[in-house]
């Protein structure tokens, strides 16, 4: 269902302590986001970049914002 | 304690963070984010960039999630100077340097420790390393274990009946593979929720088509030609497997610590309420800073209890707390009074817990049923509320995780909503420690 | 000291256009008994706290021959109507777990995310079919021209109610909604007219569930009439229920529409950013959410004594939550009275919050995001006519009765 995207370009994690099953984010990103029985948030931590759109929405509607998007994929750069 | 306070980092202070974990990640972009802007360092044993663990004893295993899809997101640009698949080997506190596995010698001004736990391995070496038995902890454990539950076992054996052990047994369940879970206590989950509630667990984890055998300890894992092919109990009863996933619990990740001076009890760092690691001539290192699953510190809500929380809020709260501190410095700032939460995703259910359920001598169902699979329950030691327990009721959750940060009376809240009209109170039978099955070697 | 008639200050329709200035005063004293013996709670602390306390209930309905309650919704349209009705035909916003939430779980089966994202290319062109009328003037009113009459036709057509009965059901959810507000005038031909159309409502319901039952579309009346995965709804609640979706989902997001687009208007570089960039709306929808709610307030009542925010509230007491005060709480909002999309963690209470969290959110995100973003782009130079624009009198449905707004033209 959320496959290994090498291109992906985002980054989702979902605090689900403080999740409680509103699914605005399953309105919101349909393919990214599914809530199963009363409570289990399902997510795709890496969606693709094609979706971002959908992905912020998602973010912007969680009633306990608990949903953190990372647009870029992250680096292991040499920093400083 | 003034001279254990630190002022507010230098400019140009060089922070190293040991653990590219949840812990670390979160501390690094507290720093950040409080303004530190000199050298940052993350050091990682893994080669992989920190990612989220508890997807993959859940959809990752189950095939639905690929194991590098859980990388977790940065909250900004980290401008850190990552270290990957080194680790460290050691820590020179006079010097104040860590030294990496690769020889590498990392200089730091604040160090930020959060190397985290591994998984718990089977006591005996040879039949824990035959093929077909797995841990799981790591990335890299989850993606072995999905190719292993891929390949259609005959029947799976699930070592230990904590919380990953029944997630493992709900997905195998969930992909419809046979599976037998052992554990030493009367029901699964019994050593953190009480027999009371994980009674009823069990019946749940049954119904699904668990075959749970409870009350039993393994006397060996079996081998032929370096696979596993089952396991002998301690009756001397055998069970046929072909997957045995040993899920013990974890033990931290302090190896690279020994002979460093610093305080270190059963494994776990000892800490003080601000998250300063303590040496072991009793000093503290306000300099250094520990957060997440190595962390042993007393509790501000449970009477400075010394506690080690395996626990991703924990990790992110502990994280960012450690790593404001490291950047702002102590000032007025309180001990971390983080409330212990964690849930678990299971048999169709979402099961979360607030607070600590350890010596509570009662329970009550508060809301709903336990018999409907959706219930609240509290937990209440000497006439005080000390953990709420939400099956499937998490709205319900935070009017009782104030219960418990404010020390409410127990139990907190009456003639409420979906409530029997009286709160009957039961004991929450604690199952008598079992013969010492899994920390032996 | 405080103002004991502060929420009949509030609920003064001279104060409509600005109550900000008496949510702060509210604030000063977070849970604030009035003369009536209600509570109003005011800060964001003191409302999350009760929103998620389980001693708190929606269902105060009084039983069938107890004295009048004050709200009109149980007073004049429930309690005359047969006992068997009063006791059983409820609709799930007046109700309390475990009912509640098992009504609601069989709502969830079929107002799923398949329907709500299949209502977003209907609901765009009835945006600019609307807008297409005004072609050619020199002004439009964003309320009597697109907010008003779009909700009603986008959940019509989700319920799978005919076309043709549509304008009919325009009348009744007004009428309804009307006699939802907490504060609505109800002399005696008000009341015989609201009692009209709830019979009327309800017989046609009645109609159209079984015309459902014996023909299923793919529609949300069918899916509900028949057998769901959560269970099955009784007639009565099923038309109690589709009542409720009709009512709770016009006004509301009228005033959501009328009242981003006002704030909008008043920031003209927000609107221009908008136009711009149409991506930004999640934001904006979001901050007009928490700036200028489409629902003020709305009304519990406690089961016993409940201590909170210093002050303990009476077994009985009817509680009314300030969602539009603590919006603007300055302990838990930077800056609360600056419109400002950008704010980060911004956890508002404009959809209410923990189990009665406004069920046609999804679907009111959808219609206002379209209607702003096609208002920002179609409309050439708009200029807002009246500031303030006058206000319906609601002030729990808070929003302008007109909007009127200059412009140069469509695009």
């Amino acid at each position: 269902m959320f496959p290994s995207r090498k291109t992906s370009e985002m980054r989702v994690v979902v605090d689900l302590n403080r999740c409680q099953g509103y699914a605005q984010c399953c309105y919101a990103a349909p393919e990214s986001f599914e809530l199963r029985g009363a409570e289990i948030l399902v997510y795709d931590p890496a969606p693709s970049a094609e979706h971002r759109g959908r992905i912020e929405r998602a973010a912007q509607s969680c009633p306990v914002r608990a949903i953190t998007v990372q647009a870029d994929e992250p680096a292991a750069g040499a920093g400083r | 304690m003034t001279s254990a306070r630190i002022p507010r980092a230098d400019e140009d202070a060089r922070v190293v963070v040991v653990g590219a974990s949840l812990a670390g990640l979160r501390g690094a972009e507290s720093l950040r984010l409080a303004g530190h802007r000199g050298p940052l360092t993350i050091v990682g044993d893994e080669p992989h960039l920190p990612y989220d663990r508890p997807p993959l004893s859940k959809h990752v295993i189950a095939g639905e999630m690929a194991p590098d899809a859980t990388t977790l997101p940065h909250r900004l640009d980290l401008d850190a100077a990552w270290r990957l698949g080194a680790g460290a080997a050691g820590l020179d506190r006079q010097a104040r340097t860590i030294v990496l596995l690769d020889g590498e010698r990392l200089p730091y001004d604040r160090l930020l420790i959060a190397t985290g736990a591994r998984a718990r391995p089977w006591h005996d070496e040879a039949e824990g390393t035959l093929e077909g038995v797995f841990t799981l902890r790591g990335r890299d454990d989850a993606a072995a274990l999905r190719a292993a539950l891929a390949a259609a076992p005959k029947r799976v054996l699930i070592v230990g009946g904590g919380f990953i052990g029944c997630e493992v047994a709900s997905v195998c369940r969930d992909l419809g593979l046979p599976v037998t879970l052992v554990d030493p206590l009367p029901a699964p989950l019994a050593k953190v929720l009480g027999l009371a509630v994980s009674g009823f667990l069990r019946d749940w984890i049954a119904a699904a088509g668990v075959e749970v055998r409870s009350n039993t300890g393994l006397r060996s894992l079996d081998g032929r030609d370096g696979r596993v092919v089952g396991a002998t109990l301690d009756d001397g009863s055998t069970i046929a497997a072909d997957v045995v996933v040993v899920a013990l619990g974890a033990v931290p990740n302090t190896g690279w610590l020994e002979g460093s001076g610093l305080a270190l009890e059963s494994g776990a760092l000892v800490c003080d309420g601000h998250a300063r690691v303590r040496a072991q001539d009793d000093g503290l290192h306000p300099e250094i800073r520990a957060a997440g699953d190595v962390a042993l510190w007393p509790h501000p809500l449970y009477d400075g209890r010394m506690v080690r929380l395996e626990h991703w809020g924990n990790a992110v709260a502990q994280g960012e707390y450690a790593g404001r501190a490291l950047a702002l410095g102590d000032g007025d700032r309180p001990a971390f009074a983080g409330m212990p939460e964690f849930w678990s995703n299971q048999f169709g259910v979402t099961i979360k817990l607030a607070g600590l359920t350890e010596g509570a001598d009662s329970l009550a169902v508060v809301q709903g049923s336990l018999k409907d699979k959706r219930f609240l329950a509290v937990y209440g030691r000497a006439g005080r509320t000390v953990a709420a327990l939400s099956v499937d009721c998490a709205r319900w959750l935070p009017a009782y995780a104030e219960a418990i940060a404010a020390k409410a009376p127990f139990p907190p809240i009456a003639n409420a909503l979906d409530q029997p009209s009286r709160l009957g109170t039961l004991d929450p039978s604690w199952p008598t420690p079992p013969p010492e099955v899994s920390a032996r070697g | 000291m405080a103002d004991p008639t502060l929420f009949a200050q509030i609920k003064d329709p001279a104060n409509r256009a600005d109550p900000y200035p008496l949510y702060a005063r509210l604030r000063g004293h977070p849970v604030l008994r009035q003369d009536d013996d209600s509570y109003l709670v005011s800060s964001h602390a003191a409302i999350r706290a009760l929103l998620f306390d389980p001693r708190i209930s929606s269902a105060d309905l009084p039983p069938a021959h107890s004295p009048a309650t004050g709200n009109p919704f149980k007073d004049w349209i429930l309690r005359p109507i047969k006992d068997e009705i009063v006791t059983r035909h409820r609709p799930l916003i007046f109700r309390d777990p475990p009912d509640h939430d098992a009504l609601r779980r069989i709502v969830m089966t079929q107002f799923t995310p398949e329907r709500v994202h299949g209502m977003k290319a209907r609901t765009q062109s009835l945006v600019d079919e609307l807008l297409d009328r005004r072609r050619g003037g020199d002004a439009i009113c964003v309320v009597e021209d697109l907010a008003y009459p779009l909700p009603v036709t986008v959940i019509c057509e989700m319920l799978g109610v005919p076309p043709e009965d549509e304008p009919t059901f325009q009348g009744w959810a007004t009428q309804l909604a009307t006699a939802l507000e907490p504060d609505a005038r109800h002399d005696e031909e008000t009341q015989k007219q609201t009692r009209t159309t709830f019979d009327a409502i309800s017989a046609y319901m009645k109609d159209l569930i079984k015309e459902k039952r014996a023909r299923p579309v793919d529609d949300m009346l069918s899916g509900l009439a028949a057998e769901t995965p959560a269970g099955r709804m009784g007639d009565f609640d099923l038309i109690a229920t589709a009542i409720l979706l009709l009512v709770a989902g016009h006004e509301t997001t009228v005033n959501l529409i009328a009242n981003g687009m006002l704030t909008l208007l008043r920031h003209p570089d927000e609107l221009e950013r908008l136009r711009r960039d149409p991506e930004r709306a999640p934001r904006l929808i979001e901050e007009c959410l928490r700036y200028e709610p489409p629902v003020h307030f709305r009304t519990r009542k406690a089961l016993c004594d409940i201590p909170v925010a210093g002050t303990v509230i009476p077994e009985g007491a009817a509680v009314a939550l300030l969602f539009a005060a603590a919006n603007r709480d300055p302990d838990r909002f930077t800056d609360p009275d600056r419109f400002d999309p950008d704010r980060a963690d911004n956890q508002h209470f404009g959809f209410g919050g923990s189990l009665h969290y406004c069920l046609g959110a999804p679907l009111a995100r959808i219609e206002a995001e379209i209607a702003l973003v096609t208002l920002a782009r179609r409309l050439k130079a708009p200029r807002l006519l009246d500031d303030p624009p006058p206000y319906r009198d609601g002030a729990s449905l808070r929003g302008p009765k007109t909007l009127r707004v200059a412009i140069d033209g469509l695009v």
